[in-house]
């Protein structure tokens, strides 16, 4: 490498991806494929999973078994599956792409949108032999749900299918049904053979038909963060910082992270729930004050009047205010081991702020297999429905739609701590 | 970069700054795990962004083995005092006092003794219910699988089986009496990452780093370092050899790499072009899971 590739590689954009599936699609093969191929993974680490243990090299994903590298734990390795998330890096020259590779098996499927919440991009894994799979509906919905850029079917296996174009069609325009019934109309499917390599990094021979990008260079052409710089400014108070020392006798920095949008030195700011208004006097970071801040940047605030503002206050400007509202009506993927049922009482903890909820009602249970919205007086674990909760306190918010910060929430159960439910307002 | 767009080093800062000051908003005691390595230093630099211009709002603690090298504690007496840190230390006292030692008692038991056991009290001694480590996710697959805020029960141990969702940048701070969390603010950071930012932030790291000749011998495929000569096995003779650290523990179990990389550029190099991993070098991990074994026993 020479000293200009360094230059890119500390100007590059962070890409957070997900890869979801149903059992056996091959996600394995996949990310180990990608790792051989962009050397995500060392030789050392490769070696020490190696199928035959006489043979000194790693040259091709055939002489690995490539499970036992993304399966971490000896739980998993004992099993044969996959329990819980595992995070892959690797970068190109482009752009770094850190991994979250979920476990495919429905019971795990509070693992997988664990991984899947942070990603701006999801691999979906499906089985060319196999078709669209109970899962493949379950985690697409589930992707859909937490509002995913990007989604990617890889059609895998395409070798056992004699890479046969009208089988891929096929799943294109299941996959194209099933995704337009919930709004999503931009879908990018590939063809692949993860074992063979043909269309995850370079093209190979066998799918000439294949006008399309491999999936590489595909996840490098994704845009990322489209837009979260030009919402309405949110700014979740996260601490006051007060350091009282004889040096900084009167400093009062509101320290957070811009969730959405921009600040300017000179921005007239109000603080949400009192509604006091001010002006920001200063940008402090440890880098010097700029004149402006953007999302999602880690700064501290200093305003020029002296306002009571505390954690869980937002700081947003005069003209683009967020909703205010006792009463929620959300999105929930119920991840807990006991039902979700009306009248339970659970932590609701939205950025920086944690009320006590209680569910008034269950509107909708969705059908993931035709989408349709059925009554439920419970919702299972991993079950996906419409709640209605009513808080203690009147929770500042936007639709999950416009902004995924102050749009998402997490349910804790109070009994065991546990977090039970992902919330997305509407 | 256009004007709105962070650059994937500035983005983890960021992430790593937000997790930070999570902590410090919602536990009553928490706690830094210093190690004196490069991973370390790089966790101190984010806490101090973190609480800009206050200083830290909690202590550091080095859980020592007495086995580290002389410079690493030079480097961390002077680099604590220059930033105004408080430093707590720690170590088995019992276990030393009984000379525990990886030749004689095998690498699992004393790292079992110094490291885990001197942790385990130390956190217990102190009443922390928060502590942070520079732990990576892409150092070793069992780490690979941890969150942010991984969950202790009341003996230190982690359930790997049974984790905590983590969803979006929300973390889940509730705990129970005598339960505690582990942060780890660096999941998301590579090897490589972490060496980009030293250099473009400059800064300080043991200058066990960079490479110079110093004292070694040939242990296999390892490469262990000779300043000292009681954890020496039987017939193993030094000689001197052009090398540096690509990471730091103690000095019997930590191995050096054939290196001329003397500044942090050829360091960057390095690394790019290393096609083994870093914790090779550490005695710690070579068998079936046995990092994973000791997380959960307690070791970060």
């Amino acid at each position: 490498m020479t000293a200009l590739n360094f230059k890119i590689t500390e100007e590059i954009e962070l890409l957070r991806l997900v890869t979801v599936g149903s059992v056996d699609d091959g996600k394995s093969t996949l990310i180990g494929r990608l790792l051989i191929e962009t050397k995500g993974a060392f030789e050392d680490q490769l070696l020490a999973v190696r199928k035959k243990k006489n043979k000194s090299d790693v040259t091709s994903a055939d002489d690995i078994d490539l499970a036992m590298l993304t399966d971490g734990l000896s739980a998993e390795r004992e099993q044969g599956i996959t329990i819980d998330v595992a995070y892959r890096y690797f970068a190109t020259p482009k752009r770094k792409f850190i991994m979250a590779d979920c476990p495919g098996h429905e019971q795990y499927t509070r693992n997988m949108v664990t991984g899947a919440s942070t990603a701006n991009a999801a691999i979906i894994l499906i089985d060319a032999r196999h078709g669209v799979m109970p899962q493949t509906r379950r985690h697409t919905h589930i992707l859909s749900l937490l509002g995913i850029e990007h989604l990617i079917v890889a059609v895998n296996k395409m070798d056992l299918v004699d890479y046969n174009e009208n089988t891929f069609q096929t799943i294109r325009k299941d996959m194209q049904a099933y995704c337009a019934k919930q709004g999503i109309n931009d879908l990018l499917c590939i063809p692949m053979s993860a074992l063979a390599g043909d269309m995850v990094v370079i093209r190979g021979q066998q799918m000439p038909w294949y006008e399309g990008e491999t999936l590489l260079a595909s996840l490098e052409l994704l845009s990322v963060m489209g837009g979260v710089d030009k919402a309405p400014f949110r700014f979740p108070v996260q601490l006051v910082n007060r350091p009282q020392t004889p040096a900084l006798p009167d400093y009062r920095g509101f320290m957070g992270t811009v969730a959405s949008g921009t600040v300017k030195v000179g921005d007239t700011i109000v603080a949400l729930p009192s509604g006091k208004q001010s002006k920001v006097k200063e940008i402090v970071t440890f880098d010097g004050s700029p004149d402006e801040a953007f999302a999602p940047q880690s700064i501290s605030l200093i305003l020029e009047d002296n306002i009571d503002i505390s954690r869980g206050n937002t700081l947003v400007h005069p003209h683009q205010l967020p909703k205010q509202d006792k009463v929620l009506t959300a999105n929930i993927c119920w991840i807990g081991d006991d039902a979700l049922k009306v009248r339970n009482k659970y932590l609701l903890k939205q950025t920086t702020t944690t009320v006590k909820a209680i569910v008034t009602a269950i509107v909708s249970k969705t059908n993931i297999h035709t989408l349709a919205k059925e009554p439920s007086d419970a919702l299972a674990m991993n079950e996906i429905g419409e709640i209605e909760l009513k808080l203690q306190q009147p929770l500042q918010y936007d639709s999950y739609a416009d902004n995924h910060v102050t749009g998402s929430f997490i349910l804790i159960d109070t009994f065991t701590n546990n977090t039970v439910g992902a919330g997305m307002i509407q | 970069m256009s004007d709105h767009r962070l650059t994937q080093l500035k983005a983890l800062e960021a992430e790593s700054i937000h997790i930070m000051r999570e902590v410090v908003a919602e536990f009553r005691n928490p706690v830094m795990l210093y190690s004196v390595g490069k991973d370390s230093s790089v966790m101190l630099h984010l806490a101090r962004k973190a609480f800009y211009p206050a200083t830290l709002p909690f202590p550091l603690l080095h859980v020592d083995t007495g086995y580290k090298f002389k410079e690493m504690y030079a480097f961390r007496d002077a680099y604590v005092k220059e930033v105004g840190a408080e430093l707590i230390v720690r170590r088995n006292e019992d276990a030393i006092a009984k000379g525990m030692n990886p030749k004689d008692f095998g690498v699992a038991r004393c790292c079992g003794a110094l490291k885990t056991q001197a942790l385990l009290d130390a956190l217990e001694e102190g009443g922390y219910d928060a502590a942070f480590g520079g732990a990576r996710r892409d150092e070793e697959r069992s780490r690979a699988k941890e969150r942010m805020f991984s969950m202790r029960d009341e003996f230190g141990q982690w359930d790997p089986k049974n984790q905590r969702p983590e969803l979006w940048s929300i973390y889940n701070g509730c705990i129970h009496e005598g339960e505690s969390v582990r942060v780890f603010p660096l999941s998301n950071w590579t090897e490589m990452d972490i060496w980009l930012y030293i250099r473009e932030q400059e800064i300080p790291i043991v200058p066990l780093y960079y490479a110079k000749e110093r004292s070694i011998v040939k242990r296999g495929n390892l490469l262990i370092p000779a300043m000292n000569t009681e954890h020496l096995h039987e017939g193993e003779v030094a000689a001197p050899m052009m090398c540096r650290f690509r990471t730091l523990g103690c000095i019997p179990c930590t191995g050096a790499v054939d290196s001329s990389a003397a500044d942090m550029d050829e360091i960057v190099a390095e690394a790019a072009a290393a096609k083994r991993s870093e914790r090779e070098t550490r005695i710690i991990d070579h068998g079936s899971n046995s990092m994973e074994d000791k997380k959960k026993e307690g070791y970060f």
